[in-house]
């Protein structure tokens, strides 16, 4: 592995660990202005979203497929509903898996 | 929990027990956790990171969603500098775990502290909550906590390892469709999420600008995108509480 790689590593690790510290270290002295706790709580929406709307829409990278025989947005819509149904997060990745693989073995890979 | 028998002075479960409960708590979410790592081992194994590459960004990143994320980054040629931008902005979220958890914390001596902020999971971070929760004055809660992060690495390094023995024996699997494991994780914790018109519309504006912006350069469209979903939330957060006379409805933490 090269030096660059192992330098990534480290910058990942280093910032990683910084966000997780920030508040533990500085104690007391850090308060965050209401402005940017409602900020905060978007976050995580926002990032999840941004990450997993493109793989299910554009299964290849560059192409739409808004098609029903797309096992990616089956495998998704999947998740949602189970996840809304039961409340369980493992329920949700094991059910959302599972229609996923019966796409991709009923109309093959996207 | 098993309730204690009734004793005159308050019992506390001693640094052992708490230990012991914290790791018993968290065994349901290694099983959620387990396919990534797994996943993550195969993958990377295969990648440029290679096999000492992917043990060593599990042992000292140890944040699963940032590290799949680096790694499809690295496949498409993205520059370092974008890869530690983008695993600082995907693990913004722990600061509000660790703003939820830091009063619990703050009297612990410096070593503990470093300790939890390292073992400081999505997982960790809603069994412990719970713990924190129950306010029974128990004195060592914090092992407690080091009991859940302990098992969570573990397990982490554990599936990590079998999955770049796997990858290396077994290479197909990297093709078997297991990658849809993080959408299917992902869709699971944000569809909870999704209760009111801020939050929805931060996550319709993320998906749609993630989508429209996707040719540009170094995957800064998942930059972009996370930005502008967080301020229209904000956005319509500010006009939600300029219409009713209430101050602010801040929640902490999920």
């Amino acid at each position: 592995m090269s030096a660059t790689l192992w330098a990534v590593i480290g910058g990942m690790a280093a910032v990683t660990f910084a966000i997780r510290y920030a508040l533990f270290g500085l104690g007391s002295r850090l308060r965050f202005p209401p402005r940017v706790r409602q900020a905060l709580r978007h976050v995580p929406v926002a990032v999840l979203t941004a990450i997993v709307a493109p793989m299910v829409l554009l299964p290849d990278g560059r192409h739409w497929d808004l098609s029903w025989r797309n096992p990616w947005l089956a495998g998704a819509l999947a998740s949602a509903l189970l996840v809304l149904g039961t409340r369980r997060l493992l329920a949700a990745i094991a059910g959302g898996l599972a229609v996923y693989l019966l796409w991709r073995w009923g109309f093959g890979p996207a | 929990m098993i309730a204690s028998a009734p004793t005159l002075p308050p019992v506390w479960p001693d640094r052992r027990l708490e230990f012991l409960h914290g790791a018993r708590d968290t065994v349901p979410l290694l099983l959620g956790a387990a396919p990534f790592g797994l996943i993550f081992g195969a993958l990377a194994a295969g990648s440029a990171l290679g096999t000492s590459g992917a043990l060593a960004m599990s042992a000292l990143v140890f944040a699963g969603s940032a590290q799949f994320i680096a790694l499809s980054l690295l496949g498409s040629g993205t520059s370092g500098l974008i890869v530690v931008f983008t695993t600082l902005v995907v693990n913004l979220r722990h600061v509000l775990y660790s703003a939820s958890l830091q009063p619990q914390v703050a009297r612990l001596p410096q070593r503990w502290r470093l300790l939890l902020a390292f073992w400081l999971t999505d997982e960790t971070y809603a069994v412990v909550y719970h713990r924190y929760a129950r306010d029974d004055g128990a004195p060592f809660k914090h092992w407690y906590t080091a009991g859940s992060g302990a098992i969570m690495y573990a397990n982490w390094l554990g599936w990590t390892a079998a999955g770049v023995w796997l990858g290396q024996t077994s290479p197909a699997l990297a093709h078997l469709g297991l990658e849809f494991a993080l959408v299917a994780t992902f869709v699971g914790i944000v569809v909870p999420l999704l209760r009111d018109a801020p939050s929805i519309a931060a996550s319709l504006t993320a998906a749609a600008v993630a989508l429209l912006a996707r040719d540009l350069p170094y995957k800064l469209s998942l930059l972009v995108a996370a930005l502008a979903g967080v301020l229209v939330g904000v956005w319509l957060d500010a006009r939600a509480a300029a219409r009713s006379p209430k101050p602010d409805r801040t929640e902490n933490a999920r």
